[in-house]
């Protein structure tokens, strides 16, 4: 069965070991580090709990919408096969990527009050509306998360053996049979996982719901972690306010977990996925039209945000370029280390029973940025100077950050790995290299080089703790974006964005591909 | 990978240390030291001069740069801090880090008179609200007109930008104790609040808002680097609040002769004439060639605000406090 507890081998012990003390000394380590020099807990005012109010609100509403629009497009983009199917899965991906600012300009490109939408409201008579408020960061939030939500989905349509479609057909399943027999317990076994996921990621939230907020009312816990830190230097409030979100990320996960139920179908033969009950034209409009709005939706503001920059690409100054190629180096360090430690977690969680591994590798999500780097600055600076550590810190923060995403990816897979195929396994005696070379690695492959695709992309955008480290020799391109715009440049910057768009497009590309060499697209 | 670079950045580290010149640290923020600021040209203009290697270390903004620094207490590298303003000085001088500067025979071009005995202004500008002329043509002159208008402003947060502290006491100093109906007033003016200068520079551009908080330099940027004469300040009867941006010699500096040096090089013609087309304000000691061609199209307005840096500290949470019920509602 799928929760009976195995013992974890020698190896794999260690390997989960290692994984999660190094994502319990980033997250808990650098908050301990916070709080002692702060010498202890500051006081919470009326104003932070509003921000906490807001913050959940918000982060509540955006992985909710994120997940059930994301279930009509990943079902549409699952049974359909068409041209440039491959392409248009990985564009839709882009908004996940790219850096916050980028991804809000291009939001305002289209949504904004001179943006598109509003100049077809005004030709057509209309009156103009504003997002700015909650609506607007919602929308936001959706734009940047239903990516995740639609290629998790996607990954549990695919984790369906045909032959269970097959036998659906045999029988005469109608869509409606289908969608109870397989594919609700599917969303069952993810949708839970999913939610907390994006709730996670929205929860941390500040330029989003901050530029988009339209103002104080749209406070978030991180914005108030901001100005302790900096507005009032107060590291105790900081601190008690990161412990907040913390406390919060586990507890959603612990929900999240108790609401996930194993699938179950059992293994299949890796056919390709074939959908008898689909061919109806209702079924084929329907899907039509969840692709369409999807790609209008999640592509009309990165067609904005290119069209912005493409002009300046060519011309981009050198610094720029050099800042590229540090990004792209950190970036594959990050992806290496993050698979190193990605693997043996997700399989450790998938043969144990208890949840405390699988909280622990969520707690990234819910770690301030500005935390992980105070925290590590204030455990490194004694050992080397933190300008000279700034990059491999920051490829070693992006994999531990990345890691809930990958986790993401691999358990329901390592689960049902174990669930179909562990006992023949241990029946075989295949264990240790072996049992990794002819077992895992193969079975895993799609969700692997899916997880290396994300981390790899994630990594290319994020600012994360590089701006409290670097100097001006090892600016990565964001941070170069950063401060491009800073300098007035914002064509420049523009131009950037359109280089970071693409080099973590083609990374996530590369790599998610290789994941799926020998499937069919 | 993850080894070799990190063996590459410690060897880079290293190469620096070995060199046998003094090293002066000035520890400053982020758009001081990148290739579009004035970092890269002090650095050559000084080490021209002063037979040592200066050292930038970049954090962030002003306040997370003096976050830094406090953070580090008496265990910090920096032999200098350079781009706090006046509303971080307080806090800088109360916590003892600081060293009182040398005495220094300086024609100052500030709109304030400057007597502080730590800290020693190296640029000033004014915070104005910038807009299009060919796209807004009644362009009010004072915030109640602003607020009767139908103008819309895109601002900073005063809790995270400078800026956006800036706004919160110009409004303050304008209007006292009618601050909190100013800014009931301009509630409905503002699309909205930014974490950072750029994030709201970059939506006005967008064509998000008519106007946006920046500084009256601002438009010079436009016209002298992209020949782009549409932007201007709008000039505010109340008169416009000041930044004066300062620099200031650490009391445990091992550099002390040398950071005397680099904060008398700091008001001489070598480095003033970097900053106005660098970091877009004004010289706190106007060049002998005088200003760059474009910045005589600028606003001067002939009053400037300032709250003593005291004063601002003083002030400071009651008037965030009426700024966020105002605009909470």
């Amino acid at each position: 069965m799928a929760d009976r507890a195995q013992p974890l081998s020698r190896g794999l012990g260690a390997g989960a070991g290692i994984a999660a003390t190094l994502i319990l000394a980033l997250t808990l380590g650098t908050l301990g580090a916070v709080i002692h020099r702060a010498g202890g807990f500051g006081s919470l005012g009326p104003a932070d709990w509003a921000a906490l109010r807001f913050t959940v609100t918000q982060a509540a509403l955006s992985a909710a919408l994120s997940l059930l629009l994301a279930i009509p497009v990943a079902r549409a983009l699952a049974r359909r096969r068409f041209p440039g199917r491959g392409v248009l899965i990985t564009l839709l991906g882009a908004p996940f990527i790219l850096p916050v600012i980028v991804a809000v300009m291009g939001i305002l490109a289209i949504f904004g009050r001179a943006g598109l939408l509003n100049d077809a409201l005004a030709a057509l008579g209309a009156e103009r509306v504003s997002i700015y408020g909650l609506s607007g960061v919602v929308l936001a939030h959706v734009f940047l998360n239903l990516p995740l939500a639609v290629r998790l989905l996607l990954q549990g349509w695919r984790g369906i053996p045909a032959e269970r479609f097959r036998l659906a057909a045999a029988l005469g399943f109608s869509s409606t049979d289908i969608s109870r027999h397989l594919e609700r317990p599917m969303l069952r076994a993810l949708g839970p996982g999913i939610f907390v996921t994006i709730f996670l990621i929205c929860l941390t939230s500040f330029a989003v719901a901050l530029t988009l907020g339209g103002g104080p009312k749209a406070t978030t816990v991180e914005l108030a972690i901001y100005q302790a830190f900096r507005f009032d230097f107060d590291l105790g409030r900081a601190a008690q306010l990161a412990s907040l979100q913390l406390a919060l990320c586990a507890a959603a996960t612990l929900a999240a977990a108790r609401l996930t139920l194993p699938a179950g179908f059992g293994a299949g033969l890796d056919r390709a996925l074939a959908r008898p009950d689909a061919a109806t034209l209702p079924l084929k409009l329907q899907d039509a039209a969840a692709i369409s709005v999807a790609s209008l939706f999640l592509l009309a503001p990165l067609a904005a945000v290119i069209l912005a920059g493409l002009p300046r690409l060519a011309t981009l100054p050198a610094p720029v370029w050099e800042a590229a190629l540090r990004s792209l180096l950190v970036a594959l360090a990050s992806t290496l280390l993050a698979l190193l430690l990605a693997l043996p977690l997700a399989l450790a969680i998938a043969r144990t029973k208890g949840r405390l591994l699988e909280t622990i590798g969520m707690l990234p999500l819910a770690t301030s940025a500005l935390v992980i780097g105070t925290g590590l600055f204030l455990l490194l600076r004694g050992l080397a100077s933190p300008a000279a550590l700034a990059l491999p810190v920051t490829a070693a923060v992006n994999a531990v950050m990345a890691l809930p995403f990958c986790l993401r990816a691999l358990i329901p897979a390592a689960r049902d790995l174990e669930t179909d195929y562990g006992r023949l396994a241990e029946s075989l005696g295949l264990s240790g290299a072996a049992r990794l070379r002819h077992l895992t690695l193969p079975r895993l492959r799609q969700p692997l080089g899916f997880a290396a695709g994300l981390t790899a992309a994630l990594s290319m955008g994020d600012l994360g703790v590089i701006a409290l480290f670097a100097d001006a020799e090892r600016a990565t391109l964001p941070l170069q974006l950063y401060r491009l715009m800073g300098a007035y440049r914002m064509a420049d910057a523009a131009g950037a964005a359109v280089l970071l768009l693409a080099l973590s497009l083609a990374l996530f590309w590369i790599l998610d591909r290789g994941g799926r060499a020998d499937a069919q697209a | 990978m993850r080894h070799s670079l990190m063996i590459a950045g410690l060897l880079c580290a290293t190469t620096a240390a070995a060199q046998d010149k003094p090293v002066l640290t000035v520890y400053t923020y982020d758009s001081f030291v990148s290739e579009w600021g004035p970092g890269p040209q002090v650095e050559a203009a000084f080490e021209a001069e002063c037979g040592c290697d200066l050292n930038f270390v970049a954090s962030g903004d002003g306040a997370a740069l003096l976050a830094r620094v406090l953070l580090e207490g008496d265990s910090t590298e920096a032999d200098i801090v350079l781009g706090l303003d006046t509303n971080l000085t307080a806090k800088a001088a109360e916590s003892g880090l600081f060293a009182e500067h040398p005495a220094l025979d300086v024609n100052w071009s500030l709109p304030v008179d400057w007597a502080d005995p730590i800290f020693v202004p190296y640029d000033w500008g004014q915070f104005a609200f910038v807009y299009d002329k060919t796209k807004t043509e009644t362009v009010p002159t004072d915030f109640e007109a602003l607020a009767a208008s139908d103008l819309t402003i895109v601002i900073e947060d005063p809790r995270s930008s400078t800026p956006g502290l800036g706004l919160l006491y110009w409004v303050k100093q304008a209007y006292g104790e009618r601050a909190p109906e100013v800014w009931a007033g301009l509630a409905d003016n503002v699309v909205t609040v930014t974490p950072g200068w750029s994030e709201a520079y970059g939506l006005f551009l967008e064509g998000e808002a008519d106007m946006v908080l920046s500084y009256t330099t601002s438009p010079a940027y436009h016209l002298i680097a992209e020949s782009d004469d549409t932007k201007a300040a709008a000039p505010f009867t109340e008169g416009h609040y000041l930044q004066v941006e300062v620099a200031a010699k650490l009391a445990g500096t091992d550099q002390g002769a040398l950071a005397d040096r680099f904060l008398a090089f700091m008001t001489s013609d070598a480095f003033q004439s970097i900053i106005p087309e660098t970091n877009w304000m004004y010289p706190a000691v106007t060049p002998a060639a005088g200003l760059p061609k474009g910045f005589e199209t600028l606003i001067r307005p002939e009053k400037s605000l300032l709250y003593s840096a005291t004063e601002a500290a003083a002030i400071r949470d009651a008037a965030l406090a009426e700024w966020q019920t105002a605009l909470s509602r």
